[in-house]
C-alpha cells in the first residue's frame, strides 16, 4: 500500500518531465509564480542576473521574493518564516541562492531546515563538461542523485562514555525505495540509459544492503533502463580515471554528498554546477551550491553560472523547454567564446557584463 | 645449499659493486655497505642463513597472480626472503576460524606480511564483520598508509603527484554494528573514540616528522557529524599542538574530494577516519593511474602488512594474465626496506620504475598490450642492467 503511495508521489513529481507537449500547453499561457530566495553574500547579485536573463528570454514567470532566516516557532522548534513557507506551498517551485550558515548560531543550517520543511528527499546534480572551460576532464555527462533525508545525516549522535561517540546512520526501506524510483523515473524521462547504485554493502552489510535491495527491486519495474551496482570506492577510482563511463548514479546521503562534489570538481567546481532538490507533493527547489563568497559580495564580480544553470534545470522541470534551451545555449556559448566571462572562468568581465552578454545572445537566438 | 649459492652470488655482486663503485649512484653505495653488514652478520649462529620469513596471504581475485609475480622477481633478484603462504578466502570456502588462527600465529612469529585483497561478499549471512576486518582487528592494524606518487614516464591527467594518505582502519563506519530496529529501518553505528583518533593523529604527525613532510591535513565531516567527527577533529587538533614544526589544516571530505581532482598539489599528508580513507585512497590512486600502480601498507604497533594501495580483488581479470603487478612489486620493495634489506628493495623498485619509464612494456590498464608475465619478465631483465652493458 505504502509502496503505491510513494510511487504515485514520485510519478506526480516527475510527470512534468514525461509529457512535454501537454505541459508546455498548460504552462504556456499561464504565468507561473516562482518563489525566489536570493540568499546572502553574492546571492542578491546573481539572483538579479538570473531575473534579467529570464526577462530577456521572455519567460512567463512571476517572481515572489522571500527572505529566509531561521526563526523560533512555538515549542522552541526552529522553522523558516511563515511567509516564505506559504509562498513555497503555493508556487511549489523555488530558486535559491547561497545561504550562509553561521557557525554555532544555535540553529540548524537553513539548507537543512528547508530540506526538512518541504521533505526534499532527492538532490539531483547534472555534471556536464562546459566547452571552453578547460579542466583535466572533458566530455563528462553524468547525473548524481542523492538521498537527502536520512543515512549518515540523520543527526542522531551520542556520547556513550567520555571519549566514545556513536553516530547513527539510518537507512529505511521507504526512503530507499523512494529515491530508487525517483532515479529510474528521472533516467527514463531524461533519456538516460543506465542507473548505477553506489553502495558499500560489503562493509555495511545490513544498511547499505537494504538500500541495494530496494534499488534491485525497483530496477525490475524499469526494464528499459540498464541497472548496475558498484562499490563506492570503485566508483571513486573509476570516476577520476574515466568519468565518461557513468550515466545516472543513485546513492545514500553521505556518498551522494561526496560524489556530487567530486563530480562538480571534474567539470570545474561548484561555480558552474547546477543543483535541484525534489520533494514530496510536487515541491522542488533549485539552487546554486557554492558559498556566499562574502569577500566579493557587492563588487559585481560574482559568477552567476551555477544559479543560472539551476534556473535552466527549473525551467525544464516546469516544462518550459523552449526557454530553458535558449538560456542554456546562450550561457554555454558565452563561456565558450571566452570574451566576456567572469574572473573565475578565466576572463575579466564583471557580473553585469557577463549577464548582458548572455541577454544579448538570448535575444538573438 | 641455498645459503651457499647465496653467499657466492653476494660475493660476486660485491665484486661488481667494488668495480662499479665510482659510477654508481648513492643509494646503491649505501645499500652496498648495508649489504656488507648483512653478509658479515651471517656468521652469527642466531640467523644462520640470514633468510627472513614473511607471511603471505594471496587473497582473492588476481592476488595469487600478483604473488607469483613477486615470487618470481624475488627469486631472480636473489632476495633472502622466504614466504609462509596462507590461503584465506571467503568466496572459495577457505575461510575458517582455524585458518585465521594459523595466519595470526604465523604473523606473530614473522611480524611482516605481504597480502592481497580478501574479497568481501556483500551477502549478509549472520556475520557482519568480514575476514579482512577481523584480521585487521586481531592484529590491531590501525594505520593504513598509501603514498600516492606519480610514476615517472607514465602520464596521467595529473602528474608529479606526491601525497600520503593515512587512514584509521579499525573503527568508524567499519565497526560492523548494525541492527534492524523495526522492519525496514536499519541503524548502522559509526564509532569514534578519542583513544584511536589520537593514536592515528599521532601516527600521522610522526610519519610526517620522519619523512620530513611539512603539512598534515585532517579530513572530516564535523559540520554534520558534530560529535563523532568532532571528536576526531579535536583529537587531531590536540596532537597537532605537540608538533609545532608541522603545519596543521582541516578540510571537509566533500571539498577535499573536489580539490583532489582540481588541484591535488596542495596536499601533503592527509589523515582521516575509516570510510573517508577508503574513498580518498581510491580517488588518489585513480589520479596517478589506478589500483594497479599504487602500493600501500598497514601498521600496528608490532606488525606491518604490505599490500596494494587501492584494495580490489579485480576478479574479472583472474587467469587472464592481464593484472598489473606494479603496485604489488613496489609494495614488496617497501616491505624489503622495512626488513632493512635496502639493497634488494631498491634493486626491485628501481627495476620497476625503469620498466615503467621506458614505456615499452605496459599492461592494459596502463594503455599497453602486455601481459602480467611480460611485465614481470621485463622487470627481471632490468634487475641488473649493469650486467648488460
Amino acid at each position: 500500500m505504502s509502496g503505491y503511495a510513494w510511487r504515485s508521489t514520485v510519478s506526480r513529481a516527475l510527470s512534468v518531465f514525461k509529457s512535454q507537449t501537454t505541459v508546455t500547453r498548460n504552462y504556456g499561457s499561464v504565468i507561473k509564480t516562482i518563489t525566489l530566495i536570493p540568499g546572502d553574500g553574492i546571492g542578491p547579485e546573481i539572483s538579479s542576473a538570473v531575473m534579467k536573463i529570464f526577462d530577456a528570454a521572455k519567460v512567463p514567470v512571476h517572481w515572489e521574493e522571500r527572505n529566509v532566516t531561521a526563526i523560533k516557532g512555538p515549542g522552541g522548534k526552529w522553522m523558516i518564516p511563515p511567509e516564505a513557507k506559504e509562498s513555497m506551498d503555493k508556487s511549489k517551485i523555488g530558486l535559491k541562492g547561497p545561504l550562509k550558515t553561521p557557525i554555532a548560531a544555535g540553529h540548524p543550517s537553513m539548507n537543512l531546515l528547508l530540506r526538512k520543511t518541504f521533505d526534499l528527499y532527492a538532490n539531483v546534480r547534472p555534471c556536464v563538461s562546459i566547452e571552453g572551460y578547460k579542466t583535466a576532464y572533458s566530455d563528462v555527462d553524468l547525473v548524481t542523485i542523492r538521498e537527502n533525508t536520512e543515512g549518515e545525516y540523520s543527526g542522531i549522535e551520542h556520547v556513550i562514555v567520555d571519549g566514545v561517540v556513536q553516530s547513527i546512520k539510518l537507512i529505511t526501506e521507504d526512503a530507499s525505495r523512494r529515491i530508487a524510483e525517483f532515479a529510474f523515473e528521472y533516467a527514463r524521462s531524461n533519456q538516460r540509459s543506465t542507473v548505477t547504485a553506489v553502495h558499500k554493502a560489503n562493509i555495511m552489510r545490513m544498511s547499505d544492503g537494504l538500500f541495494l535491495k530496494k534499488c534491485r527491486e525497483v530496477a525490475e519495474n524499469y526494464k528499459d533502463i540498464k541497472f548496475t551496482e558498484m562499490y563506492l570506492d570503485t566508483v571513486c577510482l573509476n570516476m577520476v580515471q574515466e568519468p565518461t563511463q557513468f550515466d545516472v548514479l543513485v546513492m545514500p546521503n553521505l556518498y551522494g554528498d561526496i560524489l556530487s562534489d567530486l563530480c562538480a570538481g571534474l567539470i570545474g567546481g561548484l561555480g558552474v554546477t547546477p543543483s535541484g532538490n525534489i520533494g514530496a507533493n510536487g515541491v522542488a527547489i533549485f539552487e546554486s551550491v557554492h558559498g556566499t563568497a562574502p569577500d566579493i559580495a557587492g563588487k559585481d564580480l560574482a559568477n552567476p553560472t551555477a544559479l543560472l544553470l539551476s534556473a535552466v534545470m527549473m525551467l525544464r522541470h516546469m516544462g518550459l523547454h523552449e526557454q530553458s534551451r535558449k538560456i542554456q545555449t546562450a550561457c554555454y556559448d558565452t563561456i565558450q567564446d571566452k570574451k566576456v566571462v567572469t574572473k573565475d572562468l578565466g576572463g575579466n568581465a564583471k557580473c553585469s557584463e557577463f549577464t548582458d552578454e548572455i541577454c544579448r545572445r538570448v535575444r538573438d537566438l | 645449499m641455498a645459503a651457499a649459492v647465496r653467499t657466492a652470488v653476494l660475493a660476486a655482486s660485491k665484486g661488481i659493486y667494488a668495480q662499479w663503485a665510482p659510477v654508481l649512484r648513492r643509494p646503491f653505495c649505501v645499500s652496498a655497505s648495508l649489504q656488507h653488514q648483512i653478509t658479515s652478520n651471517q656468521g652469527d649462529a642466531a640467523r644462520a642463513d640470514g633468510v627472513f620469513k614473511v607471511t603471505m596471504i594471496p587473497g582473492d581475485g588476481v592476488g595469487p597472480e600478483l604473488m607469483t609475480a613477486v615470487k618470481e622477481v624475488f627469486k631472480a633478484g636473489d632476495v633472502p626472503v622466504e614466504f609462509e603462504e596462507f590461503h584465506l578466502s571467503e568466496v572459495q570456502n577457505m575461510a575458517s576460524d582455524e585458518k585465521l588462527e594459523e595466519v595470526l600465529s604465523s604473523m606473530k612469529k614473522n611480524r611482516v606480511a605481504l597480502k592481497g585483497k580478501i574479497y568481501t561478499p556483500m551477502e549478509y549471512k549472520g556475520e557482519l564483520a568480514s575476514f579482512e576486518m577481523r584480521l585487521r582487528r586481531k592484529l590491531d592494524l590501525f594505520a593504513n598508509v598509501v603514498h600516492v606518487n606519480s610514476l615517472p614516464g607514465y602520464k596521467t591527467r595529473h602528474n608529479n603527484l606526491d601525497l600520503v594518505i593515512i587512514r584509521e582502519q579499525t573503527e568508524g563506519e567499519y565497526s560492523s554494528l548494525e541492527h534492524e530496529s523495526v522492519t525496514g529501518v536499519i541503524e548502522c553505528l559509526k564509532i569514534i573514540t578519542r583513544e584511536k583518533s589520537r593514536r592515528i593523529a599521532k601516527f600521522a604527525f610522526d610519519y610526517a616528522t620522519k619523512k620530513s613532510r611539512s603539512k598534515v591535513t585532517a579530513v572530516h565531516k564535523a559540520n554534520i557529524m558534530k560529535l563523532g567527527d568532532g571528536l576526531f577533529l579535536q583529537s587531531c587538533q590536540e596532537v597537532a599542538q605537540l608538533y609545532p614544526k608541522i603545519k596543521y589544516e582541516t578540510m571537509i571530505i566533500d571539498n577535499c574530494c573536489m580539490q583532489l581532482v582540481q588541484n591535488p598539489y596542495q596536499f601533503d599528508v592527509l589523515v582521516m577516519p575509516n570510510l573517508y580513507g577508503n574513498i580518498i585512497d581510491n580517488l588518489a590512486a585513480g589520479l596517478v593511474g589506478g589500483a594497479g600502480v599504487v602500493p600501500g601498507e598497514s601498521y600496528s604497533a608490532e606488525y606491518a602488512v604490505f599490500e596494494t594501495g587501492a584494495r580490489h580483488p579485480f576478479a574479472q581479470a583472474v587467469g587472464r594474465n592481464i593484472a598489473n603487478p606494479t603496485a604489488m612489486l613496489l609494495s614488496s620493495a617497501n616491505m624489503l626496506r622495512h626488513l632493512n634489506l635496502e639493497y634488494h628493495s631498491s634493486l626491485i623498485s628501481e627495476a620497476v620504475r625503469r620498466v615503467i619509464k621506458s614505456g615499452k612494456v605496459r599492461t592494459r590498464d596502463m594503455g599497453g598490450y602486455c601481459t602480467t608475465s611480460d611485465l614481470v619478465k621485463s622487470v627481471i631483465d632490468n634487475l641488473h642492467p649493469l650486467h648488460q652493458r
